[in-house]
């Protein structure tokens, strides 16, 4: 590429765009043209890399697709057998020969624990984001970055055991607390005896997606640019108000982004909130953060074991469905808001 | 050119151990009494491999059987069994996947019907190997006995009794005091074998109490569900006043308080001799070496342990080839020995009850 005309102009271009000349940008693009025309030169190696990177892209589409299918084709047939409404029931006997089974319990639960998790692990996130970045960098805000990364490689039932035997019972006490003061707000009224709540599930939860959250974050504000900055603090800014203007409206999206990656990991998240959470049976929904319940993952899993039947495999298999509707939703609605916040 | 020589490898193993058995069922026949002592039966520890899948219930036990088998057998089996649940283990025994099934059912008569056609028109039996009693265990600060039974149960589980110290719990244990805690009921989460076990030994004690049918879902009201027996355990060790149903293994390795049920002839503790009292009580409905039990919940026998779990292993009473079929029956012979089945309390299966082991022994004896 050096040897070819079009390289050095734009080089030159670029040299007196940074000297500060905007009258030579329409060259610059002028140059650009004849570039495209140089690229759109094929050789084996672009034709093969194109066709690798196609077929790649087309797999995980087929993929995704296929799981799709899958799901739906196992679930139709119970789904027809369904005697209770799908959408708004909470029961769930798919034991027998009539089957009634509804995911409305288990659409609340799964939503509760994954949005309170997000609200306690964002503000977290990109604090420690912003601290690494702008406060601390270097050596020291690398090793924080660096120790708040090795939690995600802490496997999901690490966390479960501990949200069970050690965060529960430690903050039994203060929910107990929380319970008392609070009780005639329907979201902190009476739930389950143990401390397997939803409240445990969703601190675990948070410090599980902590990691993803903060790694995208941190990446998305070290990028702010040096001019904004500059320009914040030559404006008299302080180090607050230069954040405030300048890194956080640069990073909104990406942090936007990260919270829905991270909200998708703590929809899905199974071993965890099964092993933490207490199933109750008392009919309908109690919205309590102390009230127990499953999650779409954890009531599949913690069942997995006896799909004896096509049509119990069948009921498990429509709420897993609905959760890939879910995730997909949102990952699709992160996409959107991403899109529409880059400028 | 690989297949050939394995093949060859192969036949000249199980050639040398028939030689090797030959000589081992000589001296057992003579002594043929002797073969079921505390040292373990006389094996003819044939080659090969066999495998079993089913019932979740057992596999603590049938893991320790087989290592216990591999142990005295110096690894000349493979003998593999899949947990995948007590239907899964009866459809693949039927499709001829696998070369015998665990269930905590025995064959319902459609699939006795399919398990014919199976065993190349040879009659599957069902034989009651692991007894897993089922642990009503409680936490109650300075309680270190407590009697309940099947009514006391059924109210507490449905929420009909609250209180530690209601006046039905207070009846059954005249001379303890009763603290006024509220009854914390555990459950389990997950559908289980255990679960449907409770139910039907509380539908057949207090039938106009518990009106649900059994089923692998629990049906009480009220309390928490937790998952497996280890997470019924773990809530009932971490909260004063908890009642939870357990695996016996589970609530001995917890050191958790396990109620006594009185059955009408006061408090029964739950042990080897109350369990194999309560199998005794039970009917065998399987006919000839078929040994379906009918488990009667509701007995009244004097020091009968009611709430028990029974696991079948189900096998083919011939129409297998023979190689496959001598490991069974060696296995098998392992599993009701005094050997196997007294080492099975370290799991938390009480070991079958000398007469029923006794017919259990006979029937495998039968399988050609």
């Amino acid at each position: 590429m050096a040897d070819d005309p079009g390289a050095t102009v734009a080089a030159t271009t670029d040299h007196e765009a940074a000297a500060g000349s905007p009258a030579s940008l329409p060259t610059g693009r002028a140059v650009s043209t004849t570039q495209i025309h140089f690229a759109n030169i094929k050789h084996g190696g672009d034709r093969s890399f194109r066709a690798g990177a196609i077929a790649a892209a087309v797999i995980v589409v087929l993929l995704v697709l296929f799981v799709g299918i899958f799901l739906a084709v196992i679930a139709t047939p119970s789904l027809r057998r369904d005697t209770v409404n799908f959408f708004t029931s909470t029961q769930w006997n798919v034991g027998s020969d009539t089957l009634q089974f509804g995911i409305a319990g288990l659409l609340w639960t799964t939503a509760l624990t994954s949005v309170v998790a997000m609200l306690l692990a964002v503000p977290v996130a990109v604090g420690t984001a912003l601290l690494v970045t702008q406060y601390v960098p270097g050596r020291v805000g690398s090793t924080i970055g660096f120790v708040i990364d090795l939690l995600a490689a802490v496997p999901s039932i690490i966390f479960g055991l501990w949200g069970l035997k050690l965060l529960g019972p430690f903050l039994g006490p203060f929910y107990a607390w929380l319970q008392r003061v609070l009780g005639w707000i329907p979201l902190f009224s009476k739930g389950v005896e143990s401390t397997g709540n939803v409240l445990t599930a969703s601190i675990v939860l948070a410090i599980m997606v902590l990691p993803i959250v903060s790694a995208i974050s941190r990446d998305v504000f070290a990028q702010t640019p040096r001019d904004h900055i500059e320009a914040a603090l030559a404006l008299g800014s302080t180090k607050w108000e230069m954040i405030r203007i300048a890194v956080i409206p640069y990073g909104r999206s990406g942090v936007i982004a990260a919270s829905m990656l991270g909200l998708g990991r703590a929809l899905g998240e199974t071993i965890a909130v099964m092993i933490i959470l207490s199933q109750t049976n008392t009919p309908g929904i109690n919205v309590s953060l102390f009230a127990g319940g499953e999650t779409f993952a954890s009531k599949i899993a913690n069942n997995a074991q006896e799909f004896d039947s096509p049509a119990k495999t069948g009921a498990y298999i429509a709420a897993g469905l609905v959760l890939f509707i879910l995730t997909f939703a949102v990952n699709a609605i992160s996409r959107v808001v991403a899109d529409r916040k880059v400028r | 050119m690989i297949r050939v020589s394995k093949i060859a490898a192969v036949a000249a193993l199980s050639a040398l151990s028939l030689a090797a058995c030959s000589s081992a069922t000589t001296t057992a026949t003579g002594a043929s009494s002797a073969a079921v002592s505390a040292s373990g039966p006389a094996l003819a520890c044939p080659a090969g491999s066999i495998t079993g899948e089913g019932s979740t219930a057992q596999t603590n036990a049938i893991q320790q059987i087989i290592a216990a088998y591999n142990d005295a057998c110096k690894n000349k089996a493979k003998i593999e069994y899949n947990a995948t649940g007590s239907g899964a283990g009866v459809k693949n025994f039927n499709a001829g996947l696998v070369d015998f099934g665990g269930s905590d059912s025995a064959l319902a008569t459609t699939e006795q019907a399919t398990a014919l056609t199976r065993c190349k028109n040879n009659a599957a039996w069902d034989l009651p190997l692991v007894v897993g009693p089922v642990a009503f265990s409680y936490n109650l600060k300075g309680v270190s006995k407590l009697v309940l039974n099947g009514d006391v149960l059924a109210k507490i589980f449905m929420g009909q009794i609250t209180t530690w110290n209601d006046p039905a719990i207070a009846a059954l244990n005249s001379g303890v005091t009763l603290p006024t805690t509220a009854i914390k009921v555990f459950y389990r989460s997950d559908d289980s074998g255990t679960t449907d076990n409770v139910s039907k030994y509380l539908k057949a004690t207090a039938p106009t109490v518990w009106t649900p049918d059994h089923s692998k879902t629990w049906k009480g009201k009220g309390g928490e569900g937790k998952t497996g027996s280890a997470g019924v355990a773990q809530a009932v060790t971490a909260t004063d006043g908890a009642l939870g149903y357990l695996e016996w293994g589970f609530a001995t390795d917890n050191k958790l308080g396990i109620a006594q049920l009185d059955t009408g002839n006061g408090g029964v503790e739950l042990n080897a001799d109350s369990v194999g009292k309560a199998l005794e009580a039970a009917k065998i409905t399987g006919t000839g070496n078929d040994l379906t039990l009918q488990l009667d919940y509701a007995t009244k026998a004097a020091g009968a342990y009611p709430a028990i779990l029974v696991t079948y292993e189900i096998v083919c009473s011939a129409g297998l080839d023979s190689a496959k079929t001598a490991i069974v029956k060696d296995f098998l012979t392992y599993f009701a020995s005094d050997a196997g089945q007294n080492s099975l309390s370290d799991v938390g299966s009480a070991p079958l009850p000398a007469s029923l082991r006794a017919k259990v022994n006979t029937s495998i004896q039968a399988i050609k």
